[in-house]
């Protein structure tokens, strides 16, 4: 019995792949998508207004670094006149105070700032570059805004150590969300984990500490964590399970289930270029190879969970046991979990020595 | 925090509701996520316009729902402004 087709309710948007930090965990995949194939603006004005015809209530415009499109205020300005809530995904450069008041008179609801550590040292050391300091500026012009602000700080072993610093600049600020995201090993993540994953040790520390901080700042700032699910017993329903509310835009208008969707072999992914939104959501192969429960095997098939994490990640099944249609080798019933077990073993005690990153590059 | 009668409750910033679509229930737009309101949240959540106090909210809904009684509304509203503001879809 097949369950009737759901909705799509966020649209993640990847404007562009260009991006002036480098970091070592970046979710975008290892081969990127240069400039002169970068979807025209045009067409994102038509896809944001198929999207909210399709149901979609929200974008999170995103990258590589939004910003670095120069057309960005009026791509804000037709997602947010589509009637979507829009979000802005951002490193905070490239950006000064005239073009941010643009961006809020455009209509962005919602703006995301990352941050790579609590020190501009440990930022340099993750993204390559020096960005700290312009963070600190952009989050001074936000205060004359009234508009969401999240600051997203990337937690892994380099910086979960500074913890404390992350919560004093939250403090200052006090925005309406602050999320500690763990790193997700894919591409960039994945290519640098031995180097990024806590111990348990620090994990166990650093949940304590949120915990309190929650309650503090109860009322005033929400906070969310994201765990690291190589030490979760079940997976995460990522991305809120395939194909049934996400859908991802890359730079050159493909549209994936996910960001990370493009490693599993044999994926075939539309194009906005020649496709509505709509038969992409409806029709797409990549769409419908993992949506439902027809792909599952055992333990999912018969798991009184499938319904709440859907087997886990597709991606995650490819990359770490070969197959996308397995079980999420995180869930602790899952045949190939040994092989998550064993990686957390290699890095239990480890502290935060040099390490020799792969650092993203630029595409051109 | 737990507002009381003279609090003017507001919706917080990065907060706004959908533009309504026939058929559709109230649906509050926020950074990463969507409420979905019934009917009575729906009315509560439009009168939290930064300019009335809970007092004049509860004036307002004992109009609407003539039948509920005034210290059971007001009782309600305030548990339901405290929920809200938690989840930062409201500021005092």
């Amino acid at each position: 019995m097949t369950s009737p087709l759901s909705t799509p309710q966020v649209l993640v948007a990847e404007l562009t792949h260009r991006c002036p930090l480098h970091c070592v965990y970046c979710s975008n995949p290892l081969e990127l998508t240069n400039r002169e194939s970068e979807l025209p603006q045009g067409i994102w004005m038509r896809v944001f207004r198929e999207a909210a015809e399709a149901g979609v209530l929200q974008v999170d415009l995103t990258g590589g670094e939004p910003l670095a499109r120069t057309d960005v205020v009026d791509l804000v300005a037709s997602a947010r006149s589509a009637g979507l809530y829009v979000s802005l995904i951002t490193s905070g450069v490239p950006l000064d105070e005239a073009k941010l008041e643009a961006l809020v008179d455009a209509g962005l609801d919602h703006f995301q700032l990352s941050f790579q550590g609590a020190t501009k040292e440990t930022a340099q050391e993750i993204s390559h570059t020096t960005s700290h300091g312009r963070k600190l500026v952009v989050l001074e012009w936000l205060k004359r805004h009234r508009i969401g602000l999240t600051l997203n700080f990337v937690i892994h072993r380099q910086n979960i150590g500074e913890l404390e610093g992350m919560l004093a600049i939250v403090e200052e600020h006090q925005p309406t969300a602050v999320e500690f995201a763990s790193v997700q090993y894919y591409g960039w993540g994945l290519a640098n984990r031995q180097a990024l994953l806590p111990t348990r040790e620090q994990l166990d520390d650093c949940l304590e500490t949120l915990k309190a901080a929650e309650e503090r700042w109860k009322g005033k700032t929400r906070v969310l964590f994201v765990v690291p699910d190589y030490y979760a017993k079940f997976p995460k329903a990522c991305v809120g399970g395939w194909g049934r509310k996400l859908m991802l835009i890359a730079p050159d208008g493909r549209v994936l289930p996910c960001h990370a969707a493009a490693v599993i072999p044999g994926m075939q992914f539309e194009n906005v270029k020649t496709s509505s939104l709509k038969d992409i959501w409806e029709s797409s192969s990549a769409f419908r190879r993992f949506r439902g429960e027809a792909w599952m095997q055992e333990p999912c098939k018969s798991c009184d969970r499938r319904h709440i994490d859907f087997g886990g990640c597709r991606c995650q099944a490819f990359l770490l046991a070969g197959d996308a249609s397995s079980t999420d080798p995180v869930c602790s019933l899952a045949a190939t979990h040994g092989q998550v077990s064993n990686v957390l073993a290699s890095i239990q005690g480890q502290g935060n020595q040099q390490a020799n990153y792969h650092y993203r590059p630029n595409p051109r | 925090m737990r507002p009381d009668v003279s609090t003017v409750p507001r919706l917080a910033p990065g907060v706004r509701l959908a533009d309504r679509q026939s058929g559709q229930p109230g649906q509050l737009l926020m950074p990463e996520r969507v409420l979905r309101l019934n009917e009575s949240s729906l009315a509560i959540v439009e009168l939290c316009d930064g300019k009335r106090t809970v007092e004049q909210i509860v004036e307002e809904l004992r109009v609407r729902f003539s039948k509920a009684e005034p210290r059971q509304i007001m009782n309600d509203l305030i548990n339901y402004l405290e929920t809200l503001n938690e989840a930062r879809a409201i500021d005092f």
